[in-house]
């Protein structure tokens, strides 16, 4: 059993089914970078891309994702190292406290960047309207991060840090 | 999580022949294996099946594959155009990541979010047929006013199925001897009697493959509404789909479905014959909706769904006919 994590092979050989992603990237490949709140599908902080999409890894079994690309936040940054422009607007509007959501804010954050790009509406996207990523509205931003729950509260940084990012991206 | 044998079905035959239980997007399956509750021994996982298209179908309907996941499903240019109440649904459900994971087939067969279900220490009739129903005199802020009986309370709780029943959407399903069937999205659950462990109508192994959905009257409006605690990332306390068909000040067709009010998504049938013909006006949306809600039971916590229930129903119909901006929520 092989995962693609990060463009990087990895074997997990005989991994027993019941290992969710999220448990084969930390507890049997030791990858720290994405975080297990609440295991439960409730809280975000678990999420990476699969083939450029964002899922929960605390409800995906591993072995459902042979095959997958698999992107951590390790992953987000260039091959030589610079952050994204995303992980620069976290730092530069202090969009976290602790930390331990992060992970999952900057995944998540990162494909919605490219949802809203490829003109995939949201529940408040009016029936047929444009998206551009200059335009989002706050509201915008809320509902689509809104399965990323920060327990420290940094939410008003989060929205001016996602903003930011999109008006760079525009 | 106790031990189970996967397997991979590269073919709709490998599926139904290779085991009688099937992962999807493992959205609820994975989360009921974690707290024990669902113990498969074998699973079958359909998500490679050539089942993740949509496809326009003879007389103007749509056909969903079962592996369509709800994000690829709402963001489908043509059920934006020809079914909105259908992505508005599927969009105000979960979260992104979950509608990115999350299929079709997977999102109608998701179990009740009741608490007691979920807590193994307590009594439940659903998990444990015959112990008892904890729900009942416990905490039962979310669970039904309608369809329920003495012996279980819980609601099912999606989003995208209440539209598809207002849809009269049909499932189509492969069995393991190959036999094909088709089922009523309306038809597909079951209410709880005295067997709340029985909650649909699909045999062990028998797949849903596809999803059709009938083509409307031409000028159909449609809207989904949905009341809950949070303003995103919660099940719906109520939520109501409506489309309505008017010619001038005459309601020529109404259809309304109920979410978070009974242990189905509950087609609003007395609503609709009190409808049928009438005139568009917002008394006439309350007596529809009040019609509805005459037979409703509150449990004491839940007892703020009647009215709430009453107000939604009333609420999307002006909204549908026009008399209403609507929240766009
Ligand atoms: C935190 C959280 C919040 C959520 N909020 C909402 C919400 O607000 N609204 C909402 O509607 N939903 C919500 N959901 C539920 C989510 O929509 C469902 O979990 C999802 O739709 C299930 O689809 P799946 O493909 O992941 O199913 P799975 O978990 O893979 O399967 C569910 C069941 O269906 C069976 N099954 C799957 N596919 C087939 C098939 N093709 N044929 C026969 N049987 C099949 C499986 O055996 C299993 O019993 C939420 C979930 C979580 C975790
Ligand atoms: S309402 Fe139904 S699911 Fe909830 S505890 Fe009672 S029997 Fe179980
Ligand atoms: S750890 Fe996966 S959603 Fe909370
Ligand atoms: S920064 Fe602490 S949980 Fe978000």
């Amino acid at each position: 059993m092989k995962l693609q994590i990060d463009g990087q092979d990895h074997d997990l050989g005989d991994l027993d089914p019941r290992t969710t992603l999220l448990d084969a990237l930390r507890e049997r490949l030791g990858l720290m970078g994405t975080k297990k709140g609440c295991d439960h599908g409730q809280c975000g902080a678990c999420t990476v891309l699969v083939n450029g999409r964002r899922i929960n890894s605390c409800l995906a079994l591993a072995v459902m994702h042979e095959g997958d690309a698999i992107t951590t936040v390790a992953g987000l940054e260039a091959d030589d190292g610079t952050p994204s422009a995303l992980q620069e607007a976290f730092m530069e509007h202090d969009a976290f406290q602790c930390g331990y959501c992060t992970a999952g804010q900057l995944c998540s954050a990162t494909s919605l960047l490219r949802e809203v790009k490829r003109g995939e509406p949201s529940v408040l996207t009016p029936m047929g309207a444009e998206l551009s990523l200059s335009e989002l509205s706050d509201d915008e931003i809320r509902e689509r991060m809104s399965g990323n729950l920060c327990r420290c509260g940094a939410y008003a940084n989060i929205v001016a840090a996602v903003r930011q990012a999109a008006e760079a991206e525009s | 999580m106790r031990p189970f044998e996967y397997v991979r079905a590269a073919t709709v035959e490998d599926a139904v022949t290779g085991g009688d239980r099937f992962i999807a997007g493992g959205t609820n399956l994975v989360d009921l294996m974690k707290h024990g509750i669902e113990r498969p021994e074998r699973l079958v996982d359909v998500t490679r099946l050539e089942l993740a298209s949509i496809e326009e179908a003879d007389g103007g309907g749509l056909r969903i594959g079962s592996q369509v996941t709800n994000s690829a499903l709402a963001n489908d240019a043509r059920v934006r155009e020809r079914y909105p109440v259908l992505s508005k649904a599927l969009l105000s459900g979960a979260t992104q990541q979950l509608r990115n994971k999350a299929s079709t087939g997977g999102n109608f067969l998701q179990r009740t979010r009741c608490y007691y279900f979920y807590d193994t220490a307590r009594r439940c009739n659903k998990r444990e047929p015959g112990s008892g129903c904890d729900a009942l005199d416990g905490f039962n802020r979310i669970h039904a006013i309608l369809g329920a009986s003495e012996h279980c309370i819980a609601t099912h709780p999606s989003d995208m199925a209440v539209a598809m029943v207002a849809l009269d959407a049909e499932l189509l399903t492969r069995k393991s001897d190959g036999s094909t069937r088709r089922v009523k999205a309306e038809a597909l659950h079951q209410l709880p009697g005295d067997t709340p462990h029985h909650e649909h109508v699909l045999e062990p192994g028998e797949l849903i493959t596809h999803v059709d959905l009938p083509p409307l009257p031409d000028g159909a409006r449609h809207v989904y509404r949905k009341a809950r605690d949070r303003a995103s990332y919660a099940f719906a306390l109520v939520s109501v789909a409506v489309v309505l068909v008017t010619d001038g000040d005459a309601i020529t067709e109404a259809r309304v479905a109920l979410g978070g009010v009974a242990p189905k998504p509950w087609r609003a049938h007395r609503a609709e014959a009190a409808l049928k013909g009438a005139r568009v006006d917002r008394d006439v949306f309350r007596r529809a909706a009040e019609a509805e809600l005459e037979d409703a039971r509150g449990h004491g916590d839940n007892d703020f769904k009647i009215p709430l229930a009453t107000r939604l129903i009333a609420s999307a119909l002006a909204e549908a006919a026009g008399l209403d901006a609507g929240d766009d929520r």
